[in-house]
């Protein structure tokens, strides 16, 4: 990305770009699409303006701007697209929450929107918090295993009892006070810092030993035990909490930074047939599963849940263009802004809407793999991929359970879907690639020296 | 490493591209069929923030929409709901548009059928919400009201036609609904309402008059079969038939009585004309082996049997039976064995040989208006086929006027109008039950109004109820209102 431009004077020196001008206008341009949307949203479903607009709208600026200057001073050469797409898709999240919001005043869940909108200052200000206070991912990788240790701790902490809660048959919740979080959305980060620094220090062993059947290269059975333990894993959320989309989430995660890391297709093989020998067990098993996998192929059926056949009557309403914000019946299906909230904007910004954000998504995920193959140390290629694939797989799992590409699993919509785990989590996300391309773009003249980080990456540089 | 992370790139890839594509077959290519699902709420929630256009009857509507505040945002009324419930149907949010004008004029009354859509265009233009047209019914209100009058509790249905136009002046089915009870908003009431109306053995849903079971047509048949005879021309009203005391079905043991066991002519050789007057019984199942089962079904296809009709609630095709013995050919020359028809079908014979010969179409909808008035649809009468020739027409009608005169048919006789018709009594069941028709129209030499009537026997057994006493009756009032008109 860096392009050099001639200087006016007779000495020629290169300049990198940093992209924070670019960046600026791009969040400003964010900024206002949101406007726009909420206040068409307002207008349209309620024929005025609330009082607080423009507070609201202000909040919002005030926050992306705030991270822009963060930026400015933390992180130079920061990717410069990353920033204003995570804050547009923050904050149309935050308008269909809001339309939502508008028709169930009278059934007592409004000011969902605000509740979200306070989460949102949160996760960003934790984002701003992750690029201040870790000036260089690469000392994340010295805190692999407290990593592995955190993401088990997290994942389990819903089985504990009194905090832990079932919401929906799914045990994914924990509850303090008024306070629920979905601490598997924040796991998700420690377990790719865990998959990254691991497969780092292990990934010649994985890759080049072995014998060859059949034209795969296959690794020796002491090397399989870490495949297992994340394959058993991913089986065990999927068993003791029933959430098939966390256990596909965590285990496509794996299989995907463990090919980057070996380059073994034999991996790729291996974990496949593992995850579909997984998928056969679960619907022999479970009756959730089969229910779903019922459900995904004849969503009509009847005698059981008409969410898929709701959410597709939406999608059909919207049509190719879409009913308009706040024109639409978005409320009809369930979790209209949370699980299905790309339901929502399918039926009122219709299929052209919905190519536009999913655009949005594969800029975003295309910014982090962009960030990896830049990255010029292993540790930061492995986290950024882990990351950025952890997005992509997300948008495919929701919104393929949603358009009936596979059977529909409960997971968040990146930046979008109202809760404040999944929110805080993904601009984590967002910041640690930020950090990581920062380092990537970043001329050599304005590198960090400092040689603990510098040794490990130079015995890693001799593979 | 940077090679499997291109690769993995290329996975992205195609998992965005089966989202787009999934998306594109969702709300491009399925998107219509998922729309018209029936229980698609957000379709249904659509069609009642429009004003559904109203039903009129002379001027007076008997379905409207009324705001209302709460999200269904407008609420269908009707009035004079029972008397027109089986021409207006019903309009519920839980069982969609259902029955009658509700449902076969449902695009129109939304608002959204094609001949709307200039309409629509300039709506949009002038950014006024889209309404339903309204539409004026052909329906007399006099003779719609002296119909149920007269049928009173009894079940049954009467039809009354302009014979020249094919107009439909009434239609009535007993038993009868509320379809305000359907089109409320209190959804559990609604439920309520509709489980006990489909679960009622009357039937009070059906349409009698145009669907249903359909109904054997006992002796009005009979017209039919004269007009075959007629049209065969080897028969002549003062053509004399063999007519005794009974008829031997062919190949059986099984004797054919005339009604009441009487003779039809001292001589056992009643002409044509008298067999229509005192409705004979054993000289129509004569004349119909006489003619044959292809001519009586031609005949009976003349007049509109076994063709589809919408009028525009589509219409139970009545059926000749196509497959039979030479006894129950005997047998469907009085309107039995197997012959069905409906009250509809009836009115359209006598309508055809009141209009010379020639069946007009019946149609229901005289015209279609706009949300701003504006008138943009009219009916035009059309003719449907010629049943029988001029010259049979009036010989029928001859035939006819002496039921009324001086055979089975004088209670429907009006003072200083000369009116024509014929009775039947179609016997169904074991126990000789029978269901009492009359058929008919008037004035004879003029004819503006043809009926038919049928009142449903109310027990197992035979009671003595004939089409002549019962029937007639309210024939005779339809027929009165209608030439008053």
């Amino acid at each position: 990305m860096s392009t050099t431009s001639p200087a006016p004077s007779t000495v020629t020196s290169l300049r990198v770009r940093s992209g924070r001008t670019v960046e600026l206008l791009l969040v400003v341009l964010a900024v206002g699409i949101v406007t726009l949307a909420y206040v068409t949203v307002n207008l349209t479903a309620v024929g005025e303006l609330p009082t607080d607009v423009w507070w609201h709208v202000g909040l919002f600026g005030a926050l992306a701007l705030g991270l822009h200057v963060v930026l400015r001073l933390r992180a130079r050469y920061a990717d410069p697209l990353l920033l204003p797409l995570a804050t547009l898709l923050n904050g149309l999240g935050l308008v269909m929450i809001h339309r939502i919001d508008l028709v169930q005043v009278a059934g007592g869940t409004s000011g969902v929107a605000s509740r979200q909108l306070l989460w949102t200052g949160l996760a960003m200000a934790m984002a701003a918090a992750v690029l201040v206070l870790l000036p260089d991912h690469r000392v994340l990788r010295r805190y692999t295993y407290i990593a592995m240790a955190l993401g088990f701790v997290l994942l389990l902490l819903p089985m504990l009892p009194v905090i832990g809660q079932t919401v929906n048959g799914s045990r994914l919740w924990i509850r303090i006070g008024p306070f629920s979080f979905q601490p598997g959305e924040l796991a998700k980060i420690a377990v790719a810092v865990f998959f990254a620094g691991y497969l780092v220090s292990t990934r010649d062993a994985l890759s080049l030993v072995g014998r060859r059947v059949l034209g795969l290269q296959l690794p020796r059975a002491r090397d399989l035990g870490p495949i297992l333990v994340a394959w058993s894993l991913s089986v065990l959320i999927l068993v003791l909490q029933r959430d098939l989309g966390s256990s596909l989430l965590f285990f496509g995660l794996f299989v995907a930074v463990l090919y980057v890391a070996t380059e073994r297709t034999s991996w790729i093989v291996i974990g496949l047939s593992l995850f579909v020998g997984g998928c056969v067990l679960a619907w022999r098993l479970f009756d959730h599963v089969q229910a779903r996998v019922t459900l995904w192929l004849d969503p009509f059926a009847p005698e059981q849940s008409d969410q898929v056949a709701k959410g597709l009557m939406g999608l059909a309403h919207g049509g190719i263009f879409g009913a308009g914000l706040g024109n639409g019946f978005p409320y009809i299906t369930y979790y209209a802004n949370s699980d299905y909230i790309v339901g929502s904007f399918g039926e009122e910004l219709g299929m052209v809407g919905l190519f536009a954000l999913l655009m949005l998504y594969a800029l975003l995920v295309e910014r982090g793999l962009r960030t990896a193959i830049g990255s010029r140390d292993g540790f930061g290629k492995l986290l950024a991929v882990g990351l950025s694939f952890t997005v992509a797989l997300q948008v495919f799992v929701i919104v393929g359970g949603i358009t009936r590409v596979i059977p529909l699993t409960g997971l968040t919509t990146p930046f979008l879907s109202a809760g404040g785990s999944s929110l805080l989590a993904n601009w984590i996300i967002v910041a640690l690639l930020l950090r990581i391309s920062d380092h990537a773009r970043r001329p050599i003249s304005e590198r960090s020296q400092d040689p603990s980080i510098d040794a490990a990456e130079r015995t890693e540089a001799s593979t | 490493m940077n090679t499997p992370i291109r690769r993995l790139a290329l996975v992205v890839f195609a998992m965005f591209t089966a989202l787009l594509l999934s998306t594109t077959w969702i709300q491009f290519v399925q998107a219509e069929d998922l729309r018209e699902r029936p229980g698609n709420r957000r379709t249904l929630i659509e069609n009642y923030s429009r004003d559904r256009g109203a039903i009129l009857v002379d001027g007076t509507p008997i379905a409207t929409s009324e705001r209302t505040d709460d999200e269904l945002e407008w609420l269908r009324r009707y009035d004079q709901a029972r008397r027109y419930a089986h021409l207006t149907g019903y309009y519920s949010f839980t069982y969609g548009a259902g029955l009658g004008l509700e449902r076969s004029e449902d695009s129109v009354l939304a608002g959204t059928d094609d001949s709307l859509f200039y309409q629509r265009l300039s709506d949009v233009v002038t950014g006024t919400p889209t309404s339903g047209a309204s539409i004026e019914l052909t329906i007399d209100p006099a003779v719609q009201a002296a119909a149920a009058q007269a049928l009173g509790d009894r079940r049954g249905a009467a039809v009354a036609l302009d014979p020249r136009t094919g107009e439909i002046l009434a239609m009535v089915s007993q038993p009868t609904f509320d379809p305000n009870a359907l089109s409320s908003h209190q959804l559990s009431a609604v439920d309520e309402a509709y489980t006990s109306l489909t679960e009622d053995p009357t039937d009070p849903l059906v349409n009698r008059a145009i669907g249903g079971d359909l109904y054997p047509p006992g002796s009005v048949f009979k017209l039919v079969l004269a007009a075959a005879a007629l049209e065969s021309g080897e028969y002549e009203p003062d053509t004399e038939l063999e007519g005794g005391l009974t008829y031997t079905l062919p190949g059986t043991e099984t004797t054919l009585p005339n009604f009441g066991g009487a003779a039809c002519d001292p001589e056992d050789r009643p002409t044509l004309a008298e067999s229509v007057q005192v409705s004979c019984n054993t000289s129509f199942a004569w004349l119909a082996g006489e003619l044959g089962a292809d001519a009586v079904r031609e005949q009976a296809e003349a007049f509109g049997f076994g063709q589809p009709l919408e009028v525009p609630m589509s219409v139970t095709p009545s059926i000749y039976p196509d497959t039979m013995d030479d006894a129950q050919l005997a047998l469907t020359g009085i309107g039995q064995f197997e012959v069905r028809e409906t009250p509809m079908q009836v009115a359209m014979i006598s309508a055809a040989i009141a209009n010379g010969g020639v069946t007009m179409t019946p149609y229901l909808v005289e015209e279609v208006r706009s949300s701003d008035v504006e008138v943009i649809e009219t009916a035009e009468p059309r003719t449907r086929s010629r049943a029988v020739s001029q010259e049979s027409a009036s010989q029928l009608t001859e035939m006819m006027t002496q039921v009324v005169e001086q055979g089975s048919g004088q209670a429907a006789a009006l003072p200083g109008i000369q009116v024509a018709g014929k009775t039947g009594t179609a016997e169904f069941g074991e126990n000789g039950a029978a269901h009492a028709w009359f058929t008919g129209f008037a004035p004879a030499d003029d004819p503006q109004i043809a009926v038919a009537v049928i009142v449903e026997s109310a027990t197992d057994n035979w009671v003595g109820e004939t089409g002549g006493l019962v029937a007639a009756p309210v024939a005779r009032a339809m027929l009165e209102a209608g030439v008053q008109r």
